[in-house]
């Protein structure tokens, strides 16, 4: 160092402690933006506008305000790369400009989702606004009626017992399947995910024309909620197989091993070891099904039909769901019926945006990895572990050793969640 | 044996090792709990095999007279009039072909943007939460996005429309003319068009396409990335030259896929586009057709050729998905080394 406070030539030395933070000059950022990108970015975006604004209001007549944005958006671009070439070659501007591609894609994604949340929402005000939407059906209201007569209660009791009908045959038959895929395995097995692959495919108005023309039109099933939940269930089965089979195929395979090589039996492997380990996957994998069922309005449209009547019975009589609740309302010229679709389409976003946040509540996170509550479960779990196999020990009258390190971790392993013992012990 | 030599040598491969017993069998022998759980496992799966076989098998039967009654003019005939005898499927699958371009070209932009912006740029607090954003968009119902497109979209995308088919008029599918060949300039007749379904389409298949790609985009091998970085390349320079060509059979896999779900879309495009049955070739001009929106219309009124007509339909449209789903899969899974070494 050409600034060393010490002289000394051709000796190695310990630094002083005092001198030693003086001489470290403070770190480098190699991430985020200089000022001069920012300036880059501001000026370019300040002549961009400046020029379009020229453009439309004094050099040509043009108006729409979509095309102001696109020409303000190609400017900015060119503005951005003569910009940037001032100080930089060809690659980096290049770079820049991609930069700006990809964020203005990412951008347009998210604004659009917003926009669609938000609008649904904002235009749902006018018919939430009113207690009876919650509480009464369409029975009484005719298509004139104000907001103050009629509501979607049918729709929202119609859905839930669809929805409930369908999972109690997915989830059993879902998971079931998926263990058969990974756990069982073969030949057979192979096939099974084959069709089951290929019948994510199927279209979801193909699941409920399957419906009509093979349970309704032969008399088996009448046109019901029932009939629906069939065509929701052939709709949702392959997602929530194929959504388990891929978490399940996440759990290491070195867990199944030592379960097995304890001496437990298959079944026990699974039920203890496997099934909760993908526990969070699986409970993902069908609320985000429920969150697609439940968004379904073709199926129900050609299996249930539209009716305006609280219907509590599954097997007889029409009943509707929301998105198709939704879309008999919007059918209708009338505003106040407008209102009502958007106030129903808003209630069905509601539920699936709650969905959803339970989803990534309670799962979303990789095999293994527990929440504080589960870990702590697990330590419980294994501490009785432990005093049991110590009693039993006394019991049979071999000599009881005292409690060791050993004997802790011995057990804990043995528990149904070995991976998490790292994780105690930090 | 005990009197060689303590020392290691090759056993000669000709000279019969006798003391050697030979491999043992590994027979499993499952337990009874064992055996009935593997009963009922498999038992699960063959329910849900035979559902799914069912489903497939009862499709292929109904639609058996449609196809005989009609033959191969099934496909080249547009008309849709089975109480006459005379159906076809070339209208509406002209017409759910185009809503699926379209979309495809509103959503593949949007999804390898998206999807490298996520994977590449964005810093690593913030990549979680814009997975979760996406993977939202996903489950929003699409009669959401029905009612958006019907109620938002398509008044402020006609004026596009009307500008677009007046300057490109020379482009033939973008000209919107009448019977003979005049140029249309009410916006009634830009209405309910293949384009605005298309666009609504579009963003919906955006979260499939994205989450496959960024899944491929984020499985390239640090290595050679930061290889790239540390040769002097700048990001978009090592996107292009590493980034690009591993996640390849993901965009390929994840458009497919995308197109798959477009092909499928029902109550979206049924709310939006207006039904005719002939080739519409201007994607602009008020009217057009897919083979679900047409299931949709017609299914009540159907009598039993009528409903073996439709389950013709929805069995064509199952067959193109199922095909394009395949080979998305297949795509997707060859350019990801290692997934079957489990």
């Amino acid at each position: 160092m050409a600034k060393s406070t010490h002289p000394i030539v051709g000796r190695t030395f310990l630094p002083t402690l005092t001198d030693a933070p003086a001489a470290i000059s403070t770190r480098r950022k190699l991430r985020g933006l200089r000022l001069d990108d920012v300036f880059d970015i501001v000026g370019a975006l300040a002549s961009s506008w400046s020029l379009t604004w020229l453009l439309f209001g004094w050099l040509t007549g043009m108006q729409s305000s979509v095309a102001f944005v696109v020409v303000n958006f190609v400017l900015f671009l060119v503005a951005y790369g003569v910009i940037t070439s001032l100080k930089n070659r060809r690659e980096e501007i290049k770079d820049r400009i991609i930069a700006v591609l990809l964020a203005s894609a990412g951008t347009i994604l998210i604004s659009a989702l917003l926009f669609v949340v938000i609008y649904t929402l904002g235009r749902g005000q006018l018919a939430l606004g009113h207690l009876n939407f919650f509480t009464q059906s369409m029975e009484q209201a005719g298509p004139l009626d104000p907001l103050t007569v009629g509501g979607i209660i049918h729709a929202v009791v119609g859905t839930l017992i669809q929805i409930t009908i369908a999972l109690a045959i997915t989830i059993p038959l879902g998971i079931t399947t998926a263990v058969f895929l990974n756990e069982v395995g073969g030949k057979f097995a192979k096939f099974v995910r084959t069709i089951a692959d290929a019948m994510t495919a199927l279209p979801s108005i193909v699941a409920g024309l399957f419906v009509l023309s093979a349970f309704i039109r032969t008399g088996i099933v009448p046109r019901s909620g029932f009939a629906a939940s069939l065509a929701i269930t052939v709709m949702m089965l392959p997602i929530v197989i194929r959504a388990s089979d891929v978490v399940l195929r996440l759990v290491a395979n070195n867990l199944r091993e030592a379960s097995l090589a304890l001496g437990a039996s298959k079944w026990r492997t699974v039920w203890h070891i496997v099934l909760p380990t993908a526990r969070s996957g699986l409970v993902t994998a069908v609320i985000l099904g429920t969150a697609r069922g439940i968004g379904e309005t073709s199926p129900v449209l050609l299996t249930s039909g539209i009716s305006a009547v609280m219907n509590f019975n599954p097997f007889a009589g029409p009943m509707i769901s929301l998105p198709l609740q939704v879309f008999d309302f919007v059918k209708s010229p009338e505003p106040t019926m407008i209102a009502r679709g958007f106030g129903t389409a808003a209630t069905l976003l509601v539920l699936v945006l709650i969905l959803f946040v339970l989803a990534r509540t309670f799962g979303g996170k990789a095999p293994g990895n527990l929440s504080k509550s589960a870990q702590r479960a697990v330590h419980r779990q294994s501490l009785a572990d432990e005093a049991r196999i110590e009693a039993a020990m006394a019991s049979s009258g071999s000599v009881s050793s005292p409690r060791s390190s050993a004997t802790t971790n011995s057990t804990a392993s043995k528990s149904s969640a070995a991976p998490t013992k790292r994780n105690q012990k930090k | 044996m005990a009197s060689r030599a303590p020392q290691t040598s090759l056993r000669d491969p000709n000279t019969a090792d006798v003391e050697f017993s030979s491999r043992r069998a590994l027979v499993q022998l499952a337990s009874f709990a064992d055996k009935l759980f593997i009963w009922i496992a498999r038992g699960g799966g063959i329910v849900t095999l035979s559902i799914m076989v069912a489903v497939g098998l009862f499709l292929g039967l109904r639609a058996q007279t449609a196809f005989g009654s009609q033959g191969w003019n099934f496909l080249t005939e547009t008309a849709w009039t089975p109480e006459n005898g005379k159906f076809g499927i070339a209208a509406v699958l002209f017409g759910t072909v185009t809503i699926a371009l379209i979309a495809l070209t509103v959503s593949v932009p949007l999804a390898l943007g998206t999807s490298l912006l996520i994977s590449e740029l964005l810093p690593e607090r913030i990549r979680g939460f814009a997975i979760s954003l996406v993977d939202l968009m996903a489950a929003v119902p699409s009669v959401i996005f029905g009612l958006w497109g019907v109620f938002f979209l398509q008044a402020n995308i006609i004026p596009i429309s009307l500008w677009v088919s007046q300057t490109f008029s020379w482009i033939p599918f973008l000209a919107v003319t009448d019977k003979s060949g005049n140029p249309l300039t009410d916006p009634s007749a830009f209405t309910s068009s293949a384009v605005i379904a298309g666009v609504v389409v579009g963003l919906m298949v955006v979260p499939t396409q994205t989450s496959v790609m960024r899944e491929a985009f984020s499985q390239t091998p640090l290595g050679e990335k930061e290889g790239a970085l540390a040769l002097g390349s700048t990001r978009w320079g090592m996107i292009r030259a590493v980034v690009l060509p591993f996640g390849r059979g993901g965009i390929i896999g994840g458009t497919m896929l995308g197109l798959g779900r477009a092909l499928g879309e029902t109550i979206a495009v049924y709310m939006i586009i207006s039904p005719i049955f002939e080739i519409n070739p201007q994607i602009l001009k008020s009217g057009t057709n897919s083979v679900s929106a047409l299931i949709a219309l017609r299914y009540g009124e159907a009598s039993d050729t009528g409903l073996s007509a439709l389950m013709a339909a929805g069995l064509v449209l199952f067959l193109i998905t199922l095909v394009i789903n395949f080979s998305a899969s297949s795509i997707v899974a060859r350019s990801r080394s290692g997934a079957d070494s489990n």
